[in-house]
């Protein structure tokens, strides 16, 4: 099995773009193209299987690594490597794709073939910028998931699509290029791409001019991952992207690209430029309080189903910004549960949303009520994963948002005291969509006619409820392999904070 | 080397060898032509063409062989000018591949066309081979004689004679330009040997002349890349000539000119060009940007766009020539790649008497032409510059390059303005992709020849996206030859000019 070890990070990346090349081959027979990807994404997520099962958490530094000349000059490593931060959320997306293409079995028939094109090509490139560990090759993938994602809302989205893809796309991409601009500096500076490398210069104090500039560059950064997370006030995109997204766009846009920011503040922002991250956390912090709570509001008034899910994504992953925030370990470790457990459970909300769409073809709350009694399968899991999206102890969302709340206390009191409050909001906003959906009298005679869940749709949920309880269960098998990693990327912090006291 | 009084040798002809073929083929064409009826002059004469841009990259590789002076130190082959006449006839033969069907659907009697094409590459690839101002000039008048004639040549159309006759006036102001600076130069340094001047240019005192003159110089350089201040014909020039000749028109005579500058700017040691270049790439990159937001026409779009880009790379230019000049060989190829394979689409897509040039003929054309749509996404992605595509990385060497050199506000107004960019290139990829047809139009078939060109122009683009590598190191190794001159070389050609 050691053959593997060097290989498997690649081998799992790019099965999914290899599976999209041969796709293009496939004649357009729908329901080949769909098994065809059915089975490429579930090889995928087996590969990805062998991450955990041989990881070693005594090993601080990165697993499985390649390290590979790709360009000599600029000097451009094809380099991947994974440790307990990037792990999971690669098997995150590997978990979530199969589901996503279970999804779309049947509410993708028109251009069916191009459809799961674009999800393997965005899943290789979602899997690739968790994985790089070259600056440059981190770019390249982060730039490649936009346009799968913008095709996937544009051509199969619905209502305003053309426009929410437009906005999706220019927000991330003028976001971006501040991020460009940052890395290009430190090559400029450094020679190389390489995150250790550069990591090892800057807090060896090797690189010219990097007190005057950090500032800088921890803001070019930040932009551009604060866009992606959303963070308050940048997320005006996202709920248009949601609410107009074919379902499988939601999940995944829910699911993992939304922690590409969350990752790429953990990863760069508090990995390069620790006592940057130190002085600006007050103001994000602040802007992720904000976040939590203005989420949560604006979820509670919203007539429509997808938007609740989507401005309770804002919430949560306010959330995991106070956690990365709060430099501690309990609020790390539960910023990265919070990612997973977020991942699993909107990423269901939102398959859950589509399912009802498929039948009604509105996501309005009002043209619901009463669903209760004729889909009762439909409601129990849809309250099942709706309770692990509140934070229902034993379900996956209470063990994170406990871990982020316990870090911002340790932090500052009154951080924790004002987030706190958006447990409480966002069990109000999601109990009273539920029971406005799914309680009471059928109010449309119409929706008395509803099919309940049929086999397919099962099996796509089945999974995310498993994961829900088991994480809420058994948090430990994620928080052991995180809790190492985010040890290590805590150590800087430890000095800063003693060099701060010294003075 | 070849002392100025003996006659010319074999290995002198051998270092022109390609710009002989090619006008052997040219000259062949032209013949040949009146004496055959329409439609056996466009099959004949466009295949000989084609062997005569085969030929002339076969004989290339003769050439690379054999580096040195020709001609009494007025042409110089070296890694550099083999990789511009290489991208220049490659451009040719693609270009001359998507005209193929173009004129037999617009039904213009082609024959001399291709034969222009060919006169003008002849042009071009002595514009990269030259290192003497006068040898520049008149390569340069070549190049452009034979486009203006190109663009006029969709006969019945006003546009097209207007744009030709637009392109010959404003041109030739500008080659004046150049042909003054040329004579100021002289003044300056007493020669129009670029080994002279660069001597010349790095004593001490660099008289005022010299500015003047490489301020001149770069007027007339200027207009011919298409960048701001002198870019006002671009667009109604793009707009009215035919759609191959766009494609072949905006990147081959450009290469081509850049090849001059880099020659010029660089190894001439030009003074003074630093703000000139800044204020230039930083006009370009904005008003092109901002322009094209605003087009309906996306032939005008794409003139706007190859504005912006020879902005960005002025960029370049504006950098460190070691880290700058290897950028700008390897910008120049990915972006022929992406901009002849964009406009290849959009002539066929034109479809007769190019009707159908305007964004909403493209609406629904994802689900027409699945195939044309994606090799055209694929382009324009490139253009946008995300990663896969050529565009991204000589994108992402301009601001590195730039960043080294420590161009920092250049830079920034540089990303800033491919964000701007990206948003008028993604408006054809939805309208495309995301919106129905206000009317049926029709989708010709699409030719053996046409499709011989696409795939090339898409294979080279996901090349330099995918392994940009060995170009990358190609362009380093011969952008060294473009160092000034070490000191007992200039020696040598100085007395020999005494």
């Amino acid at each position: 099995m050691t053959n593997l070890n060097s290989s498997i990070l690649s081998l799992v990346t790019f099965i999914p773009a290899a599976g999209a090349l041969l796709l293009l081959f496939i004649p357009r027979r729908d329901r080949d193209i769909r098994i065809f990807a059915l089975i490429i994404s579930l090889l995928t997520f087996c590969l990805s299987l062998y991450l955990p099962a041989y990881f070693h958490r005594t090993q601080t530094s990165f697993h499985f690594e390649v390290d590979q000349q790709w360009i000599s000059t600029p000097n451009i490593h094809y380099h991947m490597g994974t440790d307990g931060i990037s792990m999971w959320l690669v098997l995150l997306t590997t978990f979530l794709t199969p589901l996503c293409v279970l999804i779309s079995w049947k509410s993708i028939h028109e251009r069916v073939k191009e459809f799961f094109i674009l999800l393997l090509v965005l899943e290789t490139a979602l899997i690739g910028v968790f994985l790089a560990l070259d600056l440059f090759l981190f770019y390249f993938f982060w730039e490649s998931t936009l346009i799968p994602m913008a095709l996937l809302i544009g051509i199969y989205g619905h209502g305003r699509k053309v426009y929410a893809a437009v906005k999706f796309f220019l927000f991330t991409m003028i976001a971006s290029v501040f991020m460009l601009a940052a890395l290009l500096w430190l090559y400029a500076k450094t020679g190389s791409f390489d995150f250790v490398t550069i990591q090892n210069a800057i807090h060896s104090g090797q690189v010219d001019g990097f007190a005057t500039a950090a500032p800088w560059l921890f803001m070019g950064f930040f932009v551009a991952f604060a866009v992606k997370v959303p963070l308050f006030p940048l997320h005006t995109w996202l709920p248009d992207a949601h609410v107009e997204a074919p379902t499988a766009g939601s999940v995944l846009l829910a699911g993992v690209l939304l922690k590409m920011g969350t990752y790429g503040m953990l990863r760069f922002n508090l990995g390069l430029f620790p006592e940057q991250a130190r002085s600006n956390a007050p103001w994000i912090v602040i802007l992720a309080i904000i976040g939590i709570i203005y989420g949560a509001l604006v979820a509670m008034v919203q007539p429509n189903l997808k938007r609740v899910i989507a401005y309770s994504s804002v919430s949560h992953l306010g959330f995991v910004v106070l956690g990365i925030f709060s430099f501690t370990q309990a609020g790390l470790d539960g910023a990265n549960f919070v990612m997973l457990a977020h991942g699993v459970a909107t990423g269901g909300l939102f398959m859950l949303a589509g399912i009802i769409y498929e039948r009604k073809h509105t996501y309005e709350i009002s043209e619901m009520g009463g669903l209760a009694t004729p889909m009762p399968t439909y409601a129990s899991f849809f309250l099942f994963i709706l309770l692990a999206s509140v934070g229902l102890p034993l379900l996956n969302g209470f063990v994170g948002e406990f871990l982020v709340l316990t870090g911002a206390f340790q932090d500052r009191a009154i951080y924790g005291v004002l987030a706190a409050t958006g447990v409480i909001w966002s069990a109000c906003y999601l109990l009273w969509m539920y029971q406005r959906v799914f309680f009471g009298k059928v109010t449309h005679p119409e929706n008395n006619s509803l099919t309940d869940l049929d086999a397919r749709e099962q099996l796509a949920l089945w999974p995310t409820a498993v994961a829900a309880l088991v994480m809420g269960v058994a948090p430990l098998l994620w928080l052991n392999i995180i809790d190492p990693a985010v040890a290590t990327a805590l150590a800087p912090f430890a000095e800063v904070a003693s060099k701060v006291a010294g003075q | 080397m070849n002392s100025m009084h003996t006659l010319p040798v074999g290995s002198d002809y051998i270092r022109i060898l390609p710009e002989i073929v090619l006008t052997i083929f040219g000259m062949i064409i032209m013949l040949l032509d009146p004496l055959m009826d329409e439609e056996r002059s466009q099959k004949l004469l466009g295949g000989l063409g084609l062997a005569g841009t085969i030929a002339a990259l076969l004989s290339t590789w003769l050439m690379a062989e054999d580096p040195g002076f020709a001609f009494w130190n007025m042409v110089r082959v070296d890694a550099f000018s083999v990789f511009f006449h290489v991208l220049v006839i490659a451009i040719g033969l693609v270009s001359i591949l998507t005209s193929y069907e173009y004129m037999r659907v617009q039904r213009i009697r082609a024959g001399e066309y291709y034969g222009l094409i060919l006169f003008g590459l002849v042009g071009m690839c002595l514009m990269s081979s030259a290192v003497e101002l006068v040898l520049i000039f008149i390569a340069l008048e070549i190049s452009s004689i034979s486009t203006y004639i190109l663009a006029g040549f969709r006969r019945r159309a006003a546009t097209s004679s207007e744009s030709s006759l637009k392109y010959f006036l404003l041109g030739s102001f500008a080659t004046a330009f150049f042909l003054y600076g040329v004579a100021m130069m002289f003044g300056a340094t007493g020669s129009t040997n670029i080994d002279v001047i660069s001597a010349a240019l790095r004593g001490p005192s660099i008289p005022v002349l010299a500015y003047v003159g490489v301020a001149l110089m770069f007027i007339g350089l200027g207009f011919k890349i298409a960048s701001a201040p002198f870019h006002i014909w671009t667009p109604d020039v793009y707009e009215g000539a035919p759609a191959p000749v766009v494609g072949f028109m905006s990147t081959a005579p450009k290469a081509a000119t850049f090849a001059v500058l880099l020659r010029v700017l660089f190894e001439a040691n030009a003074p003074g060009r630093y703000w000139l270049i800044w204020v230039s790439a930083a006009l370009s990159m904005t008003i092109g940007n901002l322009a094209a937001l605003v087009q309906n026409n996306v032939k005008r779009l794409l003139a706007y766009s190859s504005i912006a880009h020879a902005g960005y790379m002025l960029v370049a230019f504006a950098a460190k020539p070691d880290l700058g000049a290897p950028t700008i060989m390897f910008y120049t190829a990915s972006y022929a790649a992406m901009n002849v394979g964009a406009f290849a689409i959009v002539s066929h897509l034109a479809n007769r008497d190019e009707r159908y040039v305007t964004l909403e003929d493209y609406s629904g054309m994802g689900r027409r032409s699945p195939m044309l749509a994606g090799i055209f996404t694929i382009f324009l992605i490139s253009l946008i510059g995300i990663p896969v595509t050529g565009g991204f990385f000589a994108k992402f060497y301009v601001f590195s390059a730039a960043l080294q050199s420590g161009l920092v506000w250049l830079t920034i107004i540089g990303v800033i303005n491919s964000a701007i960019g990206a948003y008028y290139y993604l408006k054809i990829i939805v309208v495309m992709y995301m919106k129905e047809p206000r009317e049926e139009v029709p989708v010709l078939p699409v030719s053996p020849s046409l499709g011989a060109a696409l795939a090339l122009c898409l294979i080279a683009t996901i090349y330099l996206g995918v392994l940009p590598g060995p170009v990358l190191d190609y362009t380093q190794r011969s952008a060294k030859n473009l160092q000034p001159p070490p000191v007992d070389r200039m020696a040598a050609v100085a007395t020999l000019h005494q």
